[in-house]
């Protein structure tokens, strides 16, 4: 197994999936000379018509890149989550509503790679992390990796997927590095993670924290914590929001009859708030003590460290959360 | 240009079809058949007609809420368009769209939009997936005067520009946005001026004429098929009928003079074709009466086929919704 750095990871599917169907291709700003760092090297084994550099027109390109889909190309479209306002129309009134709208006739094969770059001083409009919007309109899948191997394995599978997928990808990970298995270990002979499937990434009995995203990490460090305190907390990542798995998430609740939900995004219909709903709806007689939300404040990202550090979930307010659940 | 007969003909039979659909749409629509927007195509029957004429089936449309004619030019099934209007599982989308939204995939048509300039970027990319694999078929969109102010619009001109992309922009200039003048809101006296901004033609054609949209649409067909990048054409046109079907029963200020709609009636798009064609000797006039009736008929079984189509059934509310379905949450 080798260690991969997260970004690392996105170039290795983006390449691996270009290499096995011709009709995927990647477009975006600046990528051919790769300025976020995912498109290294592409450009010089797949030319220019499969490596697109586009204008400053998110609302052209992205548009492009879904009528192509309809017509049999997979688009991978790279763009930053604060960027994606620009193209709003596009994502909303085409991708996601055209084959309903169409009665099934259009099929949208098209990947949105959409970079979330907060917590290190960007300021309001390059910080957003708005996946919860976006769970508010039917029609688009939702991935929100956590880790290298996740990355990888969810961009293969969203590329292979048949309908709009949105990735969120954590700009707080990038430089994370972690285990991503070789395809000759895997019994399926390559990474590709299905989705729908959370993954349990510790296991616990007192509480269950959901994660989303790079708030993992800091659910994980929280159940460190915790545990040094006698605290046994299980930690789940849905991986994908939509689908949603919530028979993980419920099953866990029936073991640990706690919830904490950490998710980067605005507190006010969170995903965290969605996820809060289906527990109290289906998962009420399991619940010891209140769910517990820790997203980020309801205000816009300041640009000075000294206030932006107290917006987002953090391992200790994860971990405070924790314990108020257990006080009652 | 020598075009041949059988195209003309088709021609003269598929703005027939779009008018005597649109009049019995506003027929049934009055006697409350159905409910819901309805934009009529009528006065307007050559763009569509002599622009999809220059088309094949594997080439791509996409339009904009004023949306029966694009499809019926395309060659679209007026049954299906009509069971659609109705909201019957016969329909095109299955009743899921209804009019703003028929498409139809078995023939290029990637679904008319609601929201206006909104499908220009879409049929962009169905011209960018034919330069990414060297194919050889063309992509056309259409949107109103009204829709050219859209920055969608520019932006994909520009792509298409710098792309060189097989793309033809396409214009219907009616004169009108609902109640707003063309005049008013763009800054160039031509739509078509706007072409040189992205460095491609700009042609501004006769569009009540349906062999001056054919001849204009050919040339920009043959430039993208040649790899010679993107036309725009503005076809010079007029909408006979209110903006939208039920609109003309709201009260509200007056917009146009009747003697306006008078002269543009007057140069009736379907009698400039019968004219040239009689006058070619292609048809009679007796021909292309047969023609009209013929689509009457046509439509009345159309209207009849919607009547007697079910209404889905609830359970396709979640049909639809994805290509690898997931859950209902
Ligand atoms: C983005 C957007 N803005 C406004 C509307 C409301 N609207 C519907 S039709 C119309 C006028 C369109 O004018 P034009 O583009 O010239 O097309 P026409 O109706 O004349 O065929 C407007 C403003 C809309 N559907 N979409
Ligand atoms: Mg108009």
């Amino acid at each position: 197994m080798a260690q991969t750095v997260f970004i690392e990871a996105i170039n290795q599917a983006i390449a691996e999936e270009m290499r096995r169907d011709e009709n995927v291709y990647i477009m975006g700003e600046d990528i051919r000379r790769a300025v976020y760092g995912a498109t290294a090297d592409l450009l010089g084994e797949f030319g220019d018509k499969r490596v697109l550099d586009t204008p400053l027109s998110e609302n052209g390109f992205f548009g492009a890149a879904i009528g192509s889909s309809l017509v049999g190309m997979r688009p991978i479209v790279e763009t930053l989550t604060s960027f994606m306002w620009v193209g709003m129309d596009q994502l909303i009134s085409q991708a996601a509503k055209m084959r309903y709208m169409f009665g099934g006739q259009a099929t949208l094969p098209v990947v949105f790679r959409a970079t979330m770059f907060y917590g290190g001083g960007s300021a309001a409009h390059h910080s957003d992390r708005s996946y919860p919007m976006f769970m508010n309109m039917p029609g688009i899948k939702i991935v929100v990796p956590s880790n290298p191997a996740d990355m990888k394995g969810l961009l293969k599978a969203a590329v292979r997927d048949d309908d709009p997928v949105i990735i969120f990808e954590d700009g707080t990970l990038f430089g994370m590095r972690g285990e991503v298995p070789d395809d000759a270990d895997l019994p399926q002979g390559e990474l590709v993670v299905p989705f729908g499937e959370a993954k349990i990434v510790r296991e616990g009995t007192d509480c269950t924290i959901v994660g989303i995203a790079g708030a993992v990490n800091h659910a994980v460090v929280a159940a460190n914590t915790l545990a040094a305190e006698g605290v046994s907390v299980e930690v789940i990542d849905p991986r994908t929001l939509v689908p949603f798995d919530k028979q993980t998430v419920l099953d866990s609740v029936e073991k640990t009859g706690r919830l904490v939900i950490a998710d980067p995004a605005h507190k006010v219909c969170s995903a965290a708030s969605e996820i809060a709903s289906i527990v109290a709806e289906e998962g009420f007689w399991s619940l010891q003590a209140p769910i517990q939300k820790v997203a980020s404040e309801q205000v816009h990202i300041p640009y000075t460290p000294a206030l932006e550090k107290l917006v987002y979930p953090t391992a200790d307010k994860i971990a405070a959360a924790v314990r108020r659940t257990l006080e009652s | 240009m020598d075009i041949d007969q059988d195209t003309l003909l088709l021609m003269l039979r598929r703005m027939w079809m779009i008018r005597n659909f649109e009049l019995k749409v506003m027929e049934v629509h009055e006697a409350g058949e159905f409910t819901g927007a309805a934009h009529p195509y009528i006065g307007e029957e050559a763009v569509a007609v002599g622009a999809c004429a220059a088309l094949e089936d594997t080439d791509y449309i996409a339009g904009n809420h004023r949306s029966h004619g694009h499809p019926i030019a395309k060659g679209g099934r007026v049954d299906k368009a009509m069971a659609e209007l109705y909201g019957r599982v016969d329909g095109y989308c299955k009743g899921k769209g209804g009019s703003m939204h028929l498409a139809d995939y078995s023939i290029g048509i990637l679904g008319e939009s609601g929201i206006l300039g909104s499908s220009v970027p879409v049929a962009v990319g169905a011209a960018l997936a034919a330069h990414i694999r060297g194919e050889n078929f063309v992509s056309l969109a259409f949107f109103g005067d009204g829709a050219s102010n859209q920055g969608a619009l520019h932006e994909s001109m520009n792509l298409a520009s710098v792309w060189n992309l097989p793309m033809i922009f396409l214009c219907e200039n009616n004169q009108y946005a609902v109640t707003t003048s063309y005049a008013e809101t763009v800054a160039v006296e031509h739509v078509s001026d706007r072409a040189s901004a992205y460095n491609m033609p700009g042609l501004l054609v006769d569009g009540q004429d349906a062999i001056a949209m054919y001849e204009a649409t050919s040339e920009a067909v043959n430039r993208a098929r040649a790899g010679e990048g993107p036309t725009l054409i503005e076809g010079l046109t007029y909408r006979y009928e209110e903006h939208s079907l039920g609109l003309g029963r709201v009260r509200r200020g007056e917009y146009r003079t009747q003697e306006e709609i008078d002269s543009w009636r007057k140069r009736d798009p379907l009698d400039i074709l019968e004219k040239a064609l009689i006058s070619q000797g292609i048809a009679t006039r007796e021909e292309c009466d047969a023609i009209n009736a013929e689509t009457v008929e046509e439509v009345e079984k159309a209207t009849d086929f919607a009547r007697n189509s079910p209404f889905p059934e609830p359970e396709a509310l979640f049909e639809d919704m994805w290509a690898n379905p997931i859950p209902q949450p």
